[in-house]
């Protein structure tokens, strides 16, 4: 088991002969990923070479994709002027599981994309934009994590699974987990923008739910109240014990530092809110990505 | 991005919302000559993005060009909260009869837009909204449906809005919400907007901050990141791509990827530093952003140690340290690198500084990025 995407998703890449999505996407053909075909808007009936031999053909539309290949899941790797339609191309042709890594979109058509989806597309999920993307190791890796960092889950576990806003704080608890030895169930980056498609509570509910997820790590980051949301609803319904980290305590009041979702303003969105309203909802917080990983393998040991 | 006062309204002209004649001015003479065309009586305002303007004498009223010469010459120049005034914006003065506040903002909760409109502007909102919250109307809205004049104009009943401003009240709404919508903001705010004697509706003040991701379809932004207040370094940094934000502390910082950099920042000042910067070089760190980075932090004369934390994850950690060995070559530094490098080929990125021949003055490597920390600190306070 893991969350949102396995050995048996099949995917196909929005933007696949462009250099991003054709750098990544056969990165993820590479890790085991069942990517079955690639979408660029008049490349129809070409293809792209696999290094190490056989290609990935290309679709004119997601449609024609879908339906020639079965696919389920997209990875979205376009500029930020065409990401807003990409993304609604694939949920028009029942695309269930969207990775958007685009950085850049409009806050107005995030929102605009964000509420079309919710309402026309009650089933189709969107990760991202602006994130890293999805992997449960072993089996799927959607987006532009380095594969190698992720330890394979065990059966018999304990294993952990990750929900982070910020892409190398993804990597950094990755590899805090690698270096203990711990599996990985899933990691899921929900990115680092204000209206992301999957919050942390979408992922903490699922991971609630699988039962090759033992612990979950959240890393969250300032700004807006996802954070503080993601206390209350864990509260309420996770039983699994997690720890986190927040980045950006010392952030300076009013300035977007780096994410276009990482502000605070008027006191809102700090750290230290968020901090306080996950350490009273039972998390174990940690000052820094390390302590967040040593309180996981305190965590796990007394599993 | 935030604009001055004067931009705000050029923006909310664009939107047909209406705003006082006025023009904005850097010298005492084009600030008679604005006042002249607007009329008399004016209003002399200081042009700074900070509140509390009112307060340190950077708001004036002048009946004639006398007035004007003084206060405008008073006004330019002035220090505002560490804010220095450039320019004033000369604007015919309003009678105002009542003051309302409204604004247009995303909420990230609810995901959708939000109105806030009240009966009382003129003060903070916040004030407002601790004091008497109940004044103010808060309405989301489906960025898919928009805002239709009928829903308008129900906010502004509902917000007691007096009964002769209620239709002008709801087209400023309409407008105001194209503007937020169509003109890409973050945050469009009236504060406030006026009722006049004769009936009328204008926006007497505008607070605008646009979304630098929307700039790829607003050419016309181009002038008003001409008079962005950057500080040098931030000049320097936008030259070159790089996300930078300048701080007071004594330790510089190079990191990728915002979440890093924003945690490099925290353990800095957990082991008893300060940041002197932010800095996210983004996922690839090849040798030219390395040594545009690293002249970026050379120039802030506060940085007395450099601490520059990479995770390898695509980014190899045998590229990175080339990058940061052929950037050395480049750049003279002022202060000593302390750098953490982790992650994928870390120990082949570690092997190449280690091989360079770089002095241990100039460059210490540590495994953590606590450690790194606690050196780079130790440099910047002088305990090392």
């Amino acid at each position: 088991m893991a969350i949102f995407v396995d050995q048996n998703t099949k995917v196909i890449v929005q933007g696949l002969t462009g250099g991003q999505g054709k750098y990544h996407g056969l990165r993820n053909q590479a890790y085991g990923t069942q990517v079955v075909g690639g979408v660029t808007p008049g490349k129809g009936g070409t293809d792209v070479a696999i290094p190490e031999g056989g290609s990935i053909p290309v679709f004119n539309s997601v449609a024609e994709a879908v339906a020639a290949t079965g696919a389920t899941a997209s990875f979205i790797a376009v500029p930020p002027k065409a990401a807003s339609a990409a993304i609604l191309e694939a949920a028009a042709a029942g695309i269930a599981f969207i990775v958007c890594i685009t950085e850049g979109i409009p806050a107005q058509d995030e929102a605009k994309v964000y509420n079309t989806l919710v309402r026309d597309y009650p089933n189709t999920r969107l990760l991202g934009p602006n994130c890293p993307g999805i992997i449960s190791p072993g089996k799927c890796n959607i987006g532009i994590t380095a594969g190698e960092i992720a330890q394979l889950p065990t059966a018999s576990g304990p294993n952990v699974g990750i929900v982070s806003r910020s892409g190398t704080l993804t990597y950094q608890a990755l590899y805090e987990l690698k270096q203990r030895g711990i599996g990985v169930s899933t990691c899921v980056g929900i990115g680092g923008d204000p209206v992301p498609g999957t919050n942390f509570i979408d992922c903490l509910r699922e991971f609630q739910a699988d039962p090759e997820t033992h612990a979950i790590i959240m890393i969250g980051e300032i700004g807006g109240s996802a954070e503080e949301e993601a206390a209350e609803f864990i509260k309420a319904n996770v039983t699994k014990p997690m720890s986190a980290y927040i980045a950006g305590v010392t952030a300076p009041e009013g300035k977007k530092m780096g994410h276009a979702g990482a502000i605070t303003s008027g006191g809102k969105g700090t750290a230290k809110g968020k901090m306080d309203a996950l350490a009273a909802a039972g998390v174990r917080v940690g000052l820094n990505p390390t302590e967040a990983g040593d309180l996981m393998a305190e965590i796990i040991k007394a599993l | 991005m935030d604009l001055f006062e004067y931009q705000g309204k050029q923006y909310f002209a664009r939107f047909d919302i209406p705003v006082s004649p006025g023009d904005v001015a850097y010298t005492v003479d084009e600030a008679v000559a604005a006042a002249e065309m607007a009329g008399y009586p004016v209003v002399v305002k200081a042009q700074v993005q900070v509140g509390g303007r009112g307060k340190a004498g950077g708001i004036k009223l002048a009946d004639n060009a006398d007035e004007v010469r003084l206060h405008a010459g008073n006004i330019i120049g002035m220090d505002i909260k560490g804010h220095l005034v450039k320019r004033v914006w000369v604007e015919h003065a309003s009678d105002i009869k009542k003051e309302y506040y409204a604004s247009y903002s995303l909420d990230r909760a609810a995901k959708q837009h939000l109105l806030m409109l009240s009966a009382e502007g003129g003060v903070e909102i916040e004030t407002v909204a601790v004091e008497n919250p109940d004044a103010i109307v808060l309405l989301h809205i489906d960025p898919v449906d928009g805002l239709s004049a009928a829903t308008a104009r129900d906010a502004a009943v509902r917000a007691k809005i007096d009964d002769e401003a209620v239709d002008g009240v709801a087209d400023m709404l309409v407008k105001l919400y194209r503007c937020f919508t169509e003109g890409d903001c973050d945050l469009a705010e009236i504060n406030p907007l006026i009722l006049r004697p004769d009936g009328g509706v204008h926006a007497l003040d505008a607070k605008v901050s646009l979304d630098n991701n929307a700039g790829f379809r607003h050419p016309e932004w181009e002038e008003f990141r001409a008079t962005e207040e950057l500080d040098e370094r931030e000049q320097l940094a936008r030259t070159h791509d790089l996300q930078y934000i300048g701080l007071d502390g004594t330790v510089g910082i190079i990191a990728n990827g915002a979440g890093l950099a924003m945690s490099t920042l925290d353990v800095v000042n957990q082991v008893g530093g300060t940041a002197a910067n932010f800095l996210d070089i983004g996922g690839g760190a090849n040798a030219d952003m390395m040594a545009a980075a690293l002249g970026v932090i050379n120039f802030d004369e506060n940085v007395k140690s450099i601490f520059i934390n990479i995770f390898g994850g695509i980014t190899r950690g045998e590229e990175v340290a080339k990058g940061i060995v052929e950037a050395m070559g480049r750049v003279e530094l002022r202060a000593p690198i302390v750098i953490r490098l982790d992650g994928t080929n870390a120990e082949e990125g570690r092997a190449i500084l280690a091989s360079a021949g770089i002095p241990e003055s100039k460059l210490i490597s540590k495994p953590t990025m606590l450690e790194a920390a606690r050196a780079a600190v130790a440099i910047a306070n002088g305990t090392n």
